[in-house]
């Protein structure tokens, strides 16, 4: 290396020019849309190990990758690569036909083979993809001109919701079987809005838009979404004009900016707030349990702690799924609370007893959520003791069925199904439920195989009367995503959390 | 013979520590609650899909058994693949480690510089305001932690002034050159000075909120140091020969008064690697601390065992290096 004195003054003046030269100037005309993501990516395989089932990563996989069905904005399906898709007359097959004109990013044509190959793919238990065993429901998957047939070797009245959902991705055979997967890896190819441009794990991921997407090419066409896990960070990135979007950051910054140099979109999205009860202990006692549900005023939760941004739900359905139904509801009632818990033998000077769990930061004021529940709590004779954990933990107890009396969780279920929701939170023998009562596993058990879709729904329907009759669990609220941006641009929100650069455009 | 001897003990004892990180490490990720299976298991996952994952990952087997396998493989160059990224843990380590050096030694620098400036500054105006204005800065520093520091740099230089970047260690849309991933370091090699600008511009912050305690450390222990050493004989003879009190203090008094100080920095070097985590995770630095508190979250077991027993390497190996600079800076330990 030669440094001389005018290397030397060169070097001066670069680091003098560094804070103006090297920072954006997003006030003009966004060329480059810049956006502050609040989780990292793992990997760009989007079928395979725990970023897989990550809902949270899901919006930057559908950038780059597309589902076999779109799911919209409001959860519902439309024609994405699959145009139309059914069952045969008995259920023992499905057919799908593939859309013709799409291609890959490096040019080759998407084929039917594409599909009935990522299918395959995903129900090889060898492959490690975790919802193997929804695509392991369906074999023989062969192609008939631009037609994908697979045989049922397990109906599954939700298969197709699932290929709007985790892991239901479509990726490319050709290019995957030459360059495997530490070759997918580095260099991931879809059909997607958006082609990889470059990517460095932990910082960024560069966009470049694809100009012969299907569905048209996008408005920015180039997008630096880069990972920015904090949220103070996030909201200063935003503040400061280094990014033009974020997402999730405290509801008071939110406030506090929307209406100022940035604007703002706050809309419900699939993410619920509920609190799971164990049938141990006390919470064998049905007046504990209705006790406790009907001692939580969860409007004023929301109003107090989530400043008014919130949706109060009785039932594990939110109004956008399809078995939400409004005739069931909770009403906070302290002193039907107090009158059940004196019926037990419990009141404020004889407290029933118990320990609730809860994480502390994973999703917005969960502490302080359980904190205000623990005193609403104490009023009608409920002495609950409040214990932290990490959300592994959870995962691990839950999956062990060894959850305390309660546990606060969230619980995410993009595809709007009540398999995906009550069902998997409420029936006994899946490892997400901690309630094993035999009544509502023989409820819930004919309606995994139910054909009939309407009957299906009405099911889930009186399964989560039944649920809320007698407070097998307590749902507390649907949550709200804050999305704050540059008011040069037009944020679209995706009810699913996904936050999509493709539905982005110039204000 | 006194340096080689103690190369060889450090050496020795270096590998006894490794090893007893290794099976600390590998025990401990293991017993705490939570384990990666259960982060990734799909809602309607059945027991055979919980037995098959944990089976496909390795974890079905006694953890004696696990850790016979894992040690097998280290020896062999073989850390092992992380379960989140399926990426080999030595290449993601690897790919990190210089990141984080390039930020810690940066850091480092900044201390020294403040602290040094601090202590020279104190002690050429001791007993006066000048003094009492660095011990209160001294103190003030001392008392705010460095993710706090980084919080209000944030808000100074990311937002009020938006002098330097909030996240990242480089802007996305440049063209790197590089051949390692030493950015800093190879811009500079490669006379890249607007690379070399927009690195900095990254690393400032994050590297200052670094700095600052350890320089507040730095400026009190050597202010004492050099006070201690300006009353001694040859000090004073320094003095009855006319000059002036700058050069005594930065001629005479300086190295003695720094031999301490030296010892001090080493260790706290190692405190200063630890303190990355939180830095690199609040600036969104693509170092090994960011990517040590993912591996965490997701419970990547074998991504936590590859960065703490890197980390380790890392910790002796500086206290290792500033055992044997002392011993070549004091004349009393280099003659022994």
């Amino acid at each position: 290396m030669n440094l001389n004195r005018r290397s030397l003054l060169k070097l001066s003046a670069a680091t003098a020019a560094a804070g103006t030269l090297g920072l954006p100037t997003l006030a003009q005309g966004i060329e480059e849309l810049v956006i502050a993501y609040n989780v990292n990516l793992p990997s760009w395989d989007p079928t395979v190990g725990p970023s897989a089932v990550n809902p949270t990563i899901q919006g930057l996989y559908q950038s780059v990758f597309d589902q076999y069905i779109l799911q919209q904005p409001d959860l519902s399906p439309a024609p994405g690569l699959l145009t139309e898709w059914g069952w045969s007359d008995d259920k023992k097959q499905v057919w799908m036909t593939v859309r013709d004109g799409v291609t890959w990013h490096d040019g080759s044509p998407f084929t039917a083979e594409d599909v009935a190959w990522s299918l395959a793919r995903a129900a090889n238990p060898e492959t490690g993809n975790p919802i193997n065993f929804v695509w392991g429901t369906l074999a023989n998957h062969r192609v008939e001109g631009n037609r994908v047939i697979a045989d049922v070797a397990q109906f599954d009245p939700t298969i197709f919701k699932w290929m709007y959902f985790l892991t239901g991705y479509v990726l490319p055979k050709a290019y995957y079987e030459k360059v495997g997967a530490e070759g997918f890896e580095a260099a991931p190819i879809g059909t997607g809005p958006y082609m990889v441009d470059s990517f460095e794990r932990n910082a960024f991921v560069r966009l470049k838009a694809n100009a012969n997407y299907w569905g048209g090419k996008p408005e920015f066409e180039t997008v630096t979404i880069k990972f920015v896990p904090d949220a103070a960070a996030r909201v200063a990135e935003v503040e400061s004009g280094n990014s033009h979007v974020t997402l999730e950051m405290p509801y008071e910054e939110y406030d506090r900016l929307k209406g100022g140099p940035l604007a703002g979109v706050a809309a419900p999205i699939s993410d619920i707030g509920m609190i799971f009860l164990n049938d141990i202990e006390v919470m064998t006692d049905p007046n504990v349990r209705k006790a406790a549900a009907h001692a939580i005023d969860k409007q004023a939760i929301i109003d107090r702690l989530l400043s008014g941004y919130g949706v109060k739900i009785d039932t594990l359905q939110t109004p956008e799924y399809d078995a939400f139904d409004a005739s069931i509801t909770v009403a906070y009632d302290e002193a039907k609370a107090i009158e059940l818990l004196a019926a037990s033998g419990y009141g404020p000077d004889n407290p029933v007893k118990f320990k609730i769990q809860t994480t502390r930061g994973f999703k917005p004021k969960d502490y302080e959520m359980v904190q205000a529940i623990v005193g609403l709590w104490r009023r009608v004779g409920i002495e609950a003791e409040i214990e932290v954990y990490e959300i592994a933990k959870h995962f691990e107890l839950r999956a062990a069925d060894q959850l305390a009396p309660a546990a606060f969780y969230n619980w995410g279920n993009s595809v709007g199904d009540p398999t995906t929701s009550t069902g998997f939170a409420m029936f006994g023998p899946s490892p997400h439920s901690v309630w094993d009562g035999e009544d509502l596993i023989n409820m819930i058990g004919p309606l995994w195989g139910e054909a009939d879709e309407a009957k299906r729904i009405e099911g889930w329907k009186a399964v989560d009367r039944y649920v809320a009759e007698n407070a097998l669990v307590i749902p507390l609220l649907q949550y709200v995503q804050p999305i704050l941006h540059a008011p040069g641009v037009v944020v679209t929100p995706h009810a699913s959390g996904a936050l999509l650069p493709h539905l982005m455009k110039r204000a | 013979m006194p340096i080689l001897r103690i190369l060889l003990l450090r050496l020795l004892t270096t590998i006894v520590t490794l090893a007893g990180v290794a099976v600390i490490v590998f025990v401990v990720i293991r017993i705490v609650p939570g384990n990666p299976i259960a982060m990734m298991l799909p809602p309607g996952a059945t027991e055979e899909d919980i037995a098959r994952l944990t089976a496909l990952y390795g974890l079905d087997k006694s953890i004696p058994e696990q850790f016979a396998i894992w040690v097998a493989g280290v020896l062999q160059g073989d850390f092992g693949t992380s379960i989140t990224t399926r990426q080999p843990v030595l290449d993601l380590v690897l790919g990190r480690l210089p990141a984080t050096l390039e930020l810690s030694i940066m850091a480092l620098v900044m201390a020294m510089i403040l602290g040094g400036a601090a202590a020279l500054t104190g002690t050429r105006f001791r007993g006066g305001r000048t003094e009492g204005a660095i011990d209160v800065a001294n103190g003030m520093a001392l008392s705010v932690p460095d993710f706090l520091w980084g919080l209000i740099l944030i808000l100074l230089f990311g937002v009020l002034m938006p002098v330097f970047h909030i996240s990242g260690r480089v802007t996305p849309s440049l063209d790197l050159p590089f051949a390692t991933n030493f950015y800093l370091f190879e811009s500079l090699i490669r006379l890249r000075f607007d690379l070399w600008a927009d690195i900095v511009a990254h690393m400032f912050m994050p590297a200052l909120a670094l700095a600052i305690p350890l320089a507040a450390i730095i400026g009190q222990l050597l202010k004492q140091s050099l006070k201690e050493t300006m009353n001694l004989d040859y000090v004073t003879l320094a003095r009855t020969k006319g000059y002036g009190e700058t050069r005594v203090i930065l001629r005479e008094a300086l190295r003695n008064a720094a031999l301490p100080t030296l010892t001090l920095v080493g260790v706290q070097f190692t405190f200063l690697i630890g303190g990355t985590v939180i830095i690199e995770r609040l600036f969104s630095y693509e170092g090994l601390g960011n990517m040590a508190i993912d591996a965490v979250i997701n419970r990547d077991l074998p991504l936590i065992q590859g960065i703490v027993l890197l980390f380790a390497a890392i910790f002796t190996a500086v206290n290792l290096i500033v055992d044997l600079l002392y011993a070549v800076l004091n004349p009393r330990l280099r003659h022994a």
